[in-house]
């Protein structure tokens, strides 16, 4: 005899045997994880992918082996400095101006870059024709980013105009390096020759420039060596730098960080399929307990019997994660074109053997953990169920074994969300959150359905009535297919209204008689013809601010180097430098309010200090307390100052809102531009006034808030096909964890069908009955998502963006009825074969 | 002849909340090695509850049971689980084979659970001697109950137990196909040298066994 080992062979062997009439159904349970796990294979491969994209194309990301940022012109030391670093450098300004498209008139705020030598050393523009990237460095010619040589319907040998100058248009400009889609789309780039920037006559005072310097080394060369050498003294002018390591290491960040959320959300999917497993097991199991009894009453230990199904999940979990796996491999070579807005460079879709490797274990890991506790209830099933048979052993509510993987389980969604945070507190946020949603959408769906079945109107027909019934039949999977369609659902609807909530919220600052352009960079002296252009045009200005550029030297008699190496200043020391734009006025705007000290809008001489008011969050960051004295540097002028009061801002507006703010009767002599803020009633106007503007002041540049409304939706588009793409796996499982319960619950169906048919009901009416279980499915599901997603979308309105949130009907019915009628023609597709049966088949169907 | 069951003042009481009720009242008999013995009552008697103490599927609430000098009421689930394979065979009145196996499977499987070799020729062999070689390969669904009932003969028979028990086994099949199902048993049994306990109601198949326990209301009546 051979019973006191587990006899492995033998369980292998009954494994087998046992699934022979349940391979099908078998595979149809593990198909819901299929989808989950080829998410987290494709997103694991393309992390693989992005890290080896990103080591191997990191110089083309900068173009060369350092870039030095400033926001002033290197003279004296500093010029010293960057001559003496390498003979192979290139020189870039850059700055927003508008451009005008001298053919079509239309014009458009752009981000401008004079460039000089020979940059990009590493990688190059990437331009239409080819032959532009050289070309255009010596004449006076400009390349121009697609997006806006699309918008205003351009063609090469097209001209430009930027300030005083007319470039020709030498070629489409596709790719820069370390551009990406989104950049383009929201600051479109052109590029001119850096000696002709002085003609445009755009670099005058005040003008916000960005001056960059790149470096090429020779080989021998250690350039993250001589950098961190030289760093203090790049501090010390104002520099900041980045090597190819460095860029290696921020763009690896930011892209970590997108494949983990992106990870994340393809666990969600996973665990969804997780949950569809456990709950077909469940099912399973029960369907077993006489065989499981035969068993035990012939001599197979509890432990015996349990292995036999471990045995048949875990090769099935394995199956599922091999499929899971190849498909995601596939889905990976889509990924590039999902996400390819938000790319700087090339990606490679190269198969990834880790990430395969992750995916398995992690399928495996979780069809096994998920198939437990339904399985652990096979341990009490009793011999004697071969005399009565019973079904009260499969619950594993009742057994401490099942709390314990229970356990197990919330610990694994927690190692895996620690895994993608590498924080444990988030870990444990991610894990409460998914927690939470199951337990609300849950809950939500199981008052909904209690609702429904409470208060249905029982005059309503028979077909009706078991229809709704059949929610309730035994073993049914009411609850994890609401789970499952409501998530998805929820997620979908949640995002709409995001988006929604955002768009409305800035389609209403530029509604009513709000300003909807903003000019700056406005001159001194050509504040009166702006205005002039605009009362000819019937323009109404409804604000004009001057702003004037200053630096802070001292706060509380600290300079910026009696912070340097005090660790515990650390937020302090940031806020020397910078540029700050003051504006002066005697009192308050309608966005502002007074939180602490008094306000003072007017300047009495007699007193030594100024007294200006601070906005509350940057006098918080700053660590700057009310009476604390501020030295700031105007155009070398010093002015003391103490700091008298702080505001609250609403940043929302459309409104010129400030940091610091002087009172009046200090700063009017000083050099200054000006901001004006006007209403346009319609589109036309809107041209006809930026055109006049811009021919006649070049340098001011003009923000279009419908233009803003239009990137806005573009960003929101690109962003949301990547969720919408990643919402879909939970979407496509929860259809698949639908098709499993249908056909795992086709039997009983069947019979219930033929009993009905018996009684003399027609095929018509047994359709109607399938027809309106699926319904009722199907609109709580939908309602159940879309009540969430209201309630999740109200929240993010009123907490987060601080806006009001009134949801469109019609897209709310439209999603209700497409995901209601997808349940039913799924189910009734599934259902088919219950309908054409004849009903003497069923009496000598097996179980 | 050495005695292969023994109860003594076996009872089984069920409790559902404050109620309690007794379906098996301090029984007491003992049956000899390879004699044959039936179970006979009304429905509801306590028949199908003794003879589960007796194969040691279910415990007694008090009193001993000994199965081939092992005593039953101290082992675990495991330990008579193993006391099963080694010593008892079961036949059933719905058969119970395992639907995903075939009939010469099902015939080996408490040969497999014992590790035994070459239990294949065995096996055939049995499968042989209830008539159905032929059908080896066919599942449950794919036989009639008559058949079902023989395979089941066959598997009770394949570990060659001390003691078979049988519970109502001719219950599903009609007069002619019983009564082929019964002369197959006791052929068997007889050639097998193993004791037979048998439940019933059918007093005709009782009387063929040696010895008949009428039980009443959970009691021994006589």
């Amino acid at each position: 005899m051979n019973q006191n080992n587990f006899n492995f062979p033998w369980l292998l062997q009954m494994a087998w045997r046992d699934s022979r009439k349940n391979r099908s159904r078998l595979l149809l349970f593990i198909s819901s994880i299929i989808l989950g796990i080829a998410a987290l294979v494709a997103i694991y491969s393309l992390g693989d992918n992005l890290r080896q994209n990103i080591d191997e194309q990191a110089a083309t990301l900068i173009g060369a082996d350092l870039a030095l940022y400033g926001n002033k012109p290197v003279k004296g030391k500093s010029k010293a400095l960057v001559d003496s670093l390498s003979k192979t450098r290139s020189e870039e300004r850059s700055f927003a101006s508008m451009i005008y498209f001298t053919k079509g008139g239309g014009n458009r705020l752009a981000q401008v870059k004079a460039i000089e030598g020979d940059y990009p050393y590493y990688g190059k523009f990437e331009t239409v024709p080819v032959t532009a990237e050289k070309t255009f460095r010596t004449r006076k010619e400009a390349l121009v980013d697609q997006t806006l040589m699309l918008q205003y319907q351009a063609k090469v040998g097209d001209s430009i105009k930027i300030g005083e100058v007319t470039f020709g248009i030498a070629g489409i400009l596709e790719k820069a390096p370390g551009s990406t889609g989104l950049t383009s789309t929201v600051a479109p780039s052109v590029y001119i020759p850096m000696q002709y920037l002085k003609q445009t006559g755009l670099m005058q005072k005040g003008s916000r420039v960005a001056y960059r310097y790149y470096f090429k080394f020779p080989a021998n060369v250690d350039v993250e060596k001589l950098a961190k050498k030289l760093e203090p003294r790049f501090e010390a002018f104002d520099l900041d730098y980045k090597t190819v390591q460095g860029q290696k290491e921020d763009t690896g960040r930011s892209f970590r960080d997108l494949t983990r959320f992106l990870a994340l959300v393809g666990f969600v999917a996973l665990l969804l399929g997780c949950i569809g497993v456990a709950s077909a097991i469940h099912i399973y199991i029960r369907e077993k307990l006489s065989s499981i009894a035969i068993l035990r009453c012939l001599g197979v230990k509890a432990t015996q019997a349990f292995l036999i199904y471990v045995i048949q999940i875990l090769g099935i979990g394995i199956l599922g994660s091999v499929i899971g796996a190849v498909l995601g491999t596939a889905i990976q070579q889509f990924l590039p074109f999902v996400i390819r807005d938000f790319l700087p460079f090339e990606l490679t879709t190269d198969i990834s053997w880790p990430a395969i490797g992750q995916g398995l274990a992690i399928g495996v890991l979780i069809s096994i953990l998920f198939a437990l506790p339904p399985l652990v209830s096979i341990r009490k099933v009793s011999p004697l169920n071969v005399l009565r048979s019973s079904t009260d052993a499969a619950n594993p509510g009742k057994d401490p074994l099942a709390w314990v993987l229970y356990g197990l389980i919330i610990l694994f969604i927690f190692g895996f969300s620690f895994l993608q945070m590498r924080t444990w507190i988030e870990a444990l946020i991610f894990t409460g959150g998914i927690l939470g949603a199951f337990l609300v959408l849950y809950a939500t769906a199981s008052l909904l359905t209690w609702l429904v079945r409470r208060f249905f109107p029982a005059s309503w027909s028979y077909l009706w009535r078991q229809g709704l019934a059949n929610l309730y039949r035994p073993n049914n999977q009411t609850a994890i297919l609401i789970v499952s369609i409501g998530l998805g659902t929820a997620l979908v609807c949640t995002l709409f209204f995001t988006q929604d909530i955002l768009l409305k919220r800035v389609q209403l600052s530029t509604s009513g008689n709000q300003p909807n352009i903003v000019l700056f960079d406005i001159q001194n002296n050509q504040k009166e013809a702006v205005l002039a252009i605009a009362k000819a045009q019937h323009v109404p200005v409804n604000q004009s601010v001057s702003i004037v550029n200053m630096r802070l030297e001292e706060v509380n008699g600290r300079t910026a180097a009696d912070f340097e190496g005090d660790t515990t200043a650390e937020q302090s020391r940031r806020i020397f430098g910078r540029e700050y734009r003051v504006t002066f006025r005697d009192s308050t705007t309608s966005t502002e309010k007074i939180t602490k000290g008094k306000w003072q809008g007017v300047y009495n001489p007699s007193s030594a200090l100024i007294p200006i008011s601070l906005e509350e969050g940057f006098a918080n960051r700053s660590r700057i307390e009310l009476g604390d004295t501020m030295v700031f540097n105007v155009q070398g002028t010093m002015m003391s100052t103490v700091v008298s009061s702080f505001r609250e801002v609403n940043w929302g507006e459309v409104q010129t809102n400030f940091l610091v703010v002087f009172p009046t009767g200090v700063l009017e002599e000083a050099p200054q531009f000006h901001v004006m803020l006007t209403h346009v009633p319609d589109p036309q106007t809107s041209a006809t006034f930026q055109q006049a503007i811009v021919r006649q002041f070049p340098n001011i540049s003009i923000i279009d808030l419908a233009l803003v409304l239009r990137v806005l939706d573009d960003i929101f588009n690109k962003i949301g096909f990547v969720i919408r793409f990643m919402a879909g796996f939970s979407i496509l499982t929860g259809i698949i964890v639908l098709i499993a319960s249908v056909l795992i619950s086709k039997y009983q169906r069947l019979q219930e069908s033929v009993l009905l048919r018996t009684l003399g009901a027609s095929r018509k009416q047994i359709f109607a009955i399938t027809a309106l279980e699926y319904f009722f499915l199907g609109s709580l599901a939908a309602l159940t998502g879309i009540l969430l997603s209201i309630a999740g979308s109200w929240s993010l309105a009123k907490f987060s963006f601080e806006a009001e949130f009134s949801p469109d009907v019609w897209p709310v019915v439209a999603v209700f009825l497409f995901v209601s009628l997808m349940t039913v023609l799924i189910g009734l597709v599934n259902s088919r074969g219950i309908l054409s049966r004849p009903p003497l088949e069923v009496l000598r169907q097996d179980v | 002849m050495d005695t292969i069951l023994d109860l003594k003042q076996v009872s089984k009481i069920y409790k559902s909340g404050e109620r309690t009720l007794t379906v098996l009242d301090n029984i007491n008999f003992s049956i000899a090695a390879q004699s044959t013995l039936s179970i006979v009552g009304p429905s509801g008697s306590g028949k199908t509850t003794l003879l589960g103490l007796c194969a040691g599927l279910d415990r007694s609430t008090s009193g001993t049971v000994e199965l081939h000098g092992t005593r039953l009421n101290g082992l675990n689930e495991d330990q008579l689980a193993a006391v099963r394979n080694q010593y008892v065979g079961f036949i059933f009145q719905n058969f119970q084979l395992l639907p995903t196996l075939t009939a010469l499977e099902n015939v080996m499987v408490p040969l497999e659970l014992r590790g035994e070799k070459n239990i294949k020729p065995r096996a055939l062999d049995l499968l042989d001697k209830v008539g159905l070689a032929e059908r080896s390969h066919h599942y449950p669904t794919q036989l009639s109950g008559g058949e079902q009932q023989r395979v089941s003969l066959a598997r009770a028979f394949s570990n060659q137990p001390r003691i078979l028990f049988a519970d109502e086994p001719t219950g599903n099949l009609d007069a002619e196909t019983s009564e082929k199902v019964v002369k197959l048993l006791f052929d068997l049994n007889k050639e097998a040298g193993t004791t037979l306990v048998l439940v019933t109601h059918d007093l005709d198949l009782a009387a063929k066994t040696q010895r008949i326990i009428r039980i009443k209301g959970g009691k021994i009546v006589e």
